[in-house]
């Protein structure tokens, strides 16, 4: 059953009029009349009728400029307009259509045709107002949607740029909404100077790609800051992942560990295409290539952390990328693919103009621009090129201790899994005066550290690292050595005085080893390719004093500080 | 996209083919090949050799298929990679979770 229309007659002959009104009132429709077109268009403008049934020829305005002030007046909604003639020419017809008339109907008036045409003209009017409807309804969420994507980006934007992605050596291209589509970008500085950088991609698009983000940065920047290795970091964000992801989403990444002093880089790739090394010289591009299952699919006892070393000269660089460059689709069906993205590689001659000639060969490519692709290039400068902000603590406030020893033996068991450097430095910067060296002391631990483990428990040669090869295999043999310890030890002992205006920190590390000659190594050093150890020229330049035994048994380095400086 | 699954006479196995573009399209399609069937096998194939395309959200979908087959203990062939297809799950190194012939 048809609902109740309210129709508008316009009909200048008053016989007519009473006709079709009677009809359409029999009908169980409302019907209101007019005797021209002008007064068509009032009573349309005043009642807002739903549909019309509009005659041609009138007096003072005729049917066809009433019928295009009603369409006008009745703006997105349908209201049909049927006209009404005695017109049989078919360029009269055509006249009534393009005047906005839906429908006509022949004189003389065939009540079963007049009640038919109104209920199909009244099926369109409802179409198109469920039309309406959705239309606004869809736009409506849309709206919101946007809305909420601005917000969560703009939260977003604050954890992941805390980082130092801003830092000059870095360089980057990321589409706006890269978080949407589920890219993440990431890097910090390490409090040994040097940089972790992560290239991560989550599966699929939307608002699931983006949520696993926050909590992959949160355990990026926090373990980064407190000094924490590329594989704890790894294994922290795998697990973290595998426990809130739900099964199916995941994250391919790479992972660098870049130190600016030992000049190496650490890389691991998990499901992302090769990123490149491009060295300075002789302009090679060493691939580094995913070896990993991504994050979050494993659990932690099947998951690899191993990753590969790399030897770097100032000048090289480090290029990652994620799949939307080689992903990307021309209209054939073809993949841009890795032949293509390395004939940019070769054509290019100013680095600076890599990503602009990589967008511009894409954009030739699919002849439109590509909105998902993420580009990172990280450069290795010297250490000292990069102005890094002090150390961030989240300290308690309370006051610190300032007069304490303590000594630690870390030995074979902990030594292969344990790194107990972030545990030391979080244990030394309890003490407010050495904060501001906070970056200093903890890249002489790290120094010493190595050297106590590498050199002292694992007795390995640095003589080994003077050439590539010999740097590869110098790393194999760590981590085979590494696997199998059983005995060993690395001691700490820490003494913090009290001194008058400040204070003073000395730290002596020992170690199983047979010892070693500083005073030789030191000359060595100054000699010898590039490639090995600046270790203990490193420590002596950045810690007050440094002072060895002549047996070689253990090394002392000193801090002090001044109150209020 | 079409997805359709034949299981073996013996009920041991189940071939789901892929045909075209597998990416989150194919989601509802993908699950209800393998959840839809009235049997539990013991093994599944899954025959890539009309699939001209692979994305991430399709190796999330094998991920969830193989839990749904037993996890770890899991046995899924995947079959008739084209090159493209290969490239894409080595990257992922998705040969440590499944058989890839």
């Amino acid at each position: 059953m048809p609902a109740r229309l309210s129709i508008l007659i316009a009909e200048d002959n008053a016989a007519d009029r009473m006709l079709l009104s009677t009809i359409i009132s029999r009908q169980g429709h409302r019907s209101l009349t007019a005797s021209n077109g002008l007064e068509a268009v009032a009573l349309f403008e005043q009642e807002r009728p739903q549909l019309v049934l509009m005659d041609a020829l009138m007096p003072v305005m005729d049917g066809f400029e009433a019928a295009r002030r009603i369409k006008q007046m009745a703006g997105e909604e349908l209201v049909p307009i049927i006209f009404l003639t005695s017109l049989t020419e078919g360029e009269a017809l055509v006249r009534c259509l393009e005047a906005g008339g839906d429908d006509f109907l022949a004189k003389p008036y065939n009540r079963v045709i007049l009640e038919a045409k109104i209920n199909a003209m009244d099926r369109l009017r409802r179409l198109q107002d469920t039309v309406l409807q959705q239309r606004d309804l869809i736009a409506q969420h849309n709206e919101y949607l946007l809305n909420e994507q601005r917000v969560a980006k703009a939260v977003f934007d604050k954890v992941a740029h805390s980082g130092c992605l801003a830092a000059p050596n870095i360089r980057y291209l990321q589409s706006p909404y890269a978080l949407f589509n589920g890219d993440l970008l990431l890097a910090a500085f390490k409090p040994s100077g040097g940089m972790h950088v992560l290239l991560g991609d989550f599966t699929g698009h939307g608002l699931p790609a983006a949520i696993g983000a926050m909590p992959l940065a949160e355990v990026f920047y926090g373990m980064t800051a407190k000094g924490y290795s590329l594989t704890e970091i790894l294994r922290e964000i795998n697990a973290k992942l595998k426990r809130i992801l739900p099964l199916g989403v995941f994250c391919c990444a790479t992972l660098l560990n870049i130190s600016f002093q030992r000049r190496v880089v650490e890389v691991w790739n998990g499901g992302l295409p090769d990123g490149y090394l491009l060295r300075a010289s002789g302009g090679e591009r060493v691939p580094l290539v995913s070896r990993h299952l991504p994050l979050g699919i494993l659990d932690a006892a099947a998951f690899n952390d191993h990753y590969e070393v790399f030897p770097l000269e100032l000048g090289d660089r480090i290029f990652l990328l994620s799949d939307g460059v080689l992903e990307a689709c021309n209209q054939q069906g073809e993949l841009f693919g890795e032949k293509r993205l390395h004939r940019v590689f070769t054509a290019n001659r100013q680095p600076a103009l890599l990503f602009a000639e990589i967008q511009q060969a894409l954009l030739s490519f699919r002849g439109e621009l590509q909105d998902d692709v993420s580009l990172v290039e990280v450069s290795m400068v010297e250490e000292g090129s990069l102005s890094r902000g002090p150390l961030t603590f989240t300290g308690s406030g309370q006051h610190s201790p300032l007069d304490w020893s303590a000594s630690f033996e870390f030995r074979g068991e902990t030594l292969r899994h344990f790194n107990p450097l972030p545990f030391l430095l979080q244990l030394l910067i309890e003490v407010e005066g050495l904060r501001p060296q906070g970056g200093a002391i903890y890249s002489v631990l790290a120094e010493l550290y190595s050297n106590a483990l590498e050199h002292g428990v694992l007795g390995l040669d640095s003589s080994l690292k003077c050439n590539a090869e010999g740097f590869a295999e110098y790393y194999q043999q760590r981590s085979a050595r590494l696997a199998q310890l059983r005995e060993g030890y690395v001691r700490f002992h820490l003494q913090l005085l009290s001194e008058s205006g400040g204070g003073r920190l000395i730290i002596r590390v020992e170690d199983s080893g047979s010892g070693f000659d500083g005073q030789a190594i030191l000359e060595q050093q100054l000699r010898i390719d590039r490639l090995c150890g600046r270790g203990l020229a490193l420590i002596r330049q950045l810690s007050e004093r440094c002072t060895w035994p002549v047996d070689g048994q253990g090394v002392s380095v000193e801090f002090s500080w001044l109150a209020g400086a | 996209m079409a997805i359709t699954s034949l299981p073996s006479p013996d009920g041991q196995e189940l071939t789901i083919v892929i045909q075209g573009r597998f990416d989150f399209g194919a989601h509802q399609e993908f699950r209800d090949a393998y959840e839809r069937v009235n049997l539990s096998p013991k093994r599944y194939v899954v025959d890539l050799k009309g699939t001209t395309y692979l994305d991430s959200s399709a190796l999330g979908m094998l991920l969830l298929l193989r839990d749904h087959a037993g996890g770890d203990h899991a046995q899924i062939r995947l079959l008739n990679c084209n090159p493209d297809v290969r490239k894409i799950l080595a990257i992922s190194n998705f040969e440590q979770l499944f058989q890839i012939t």
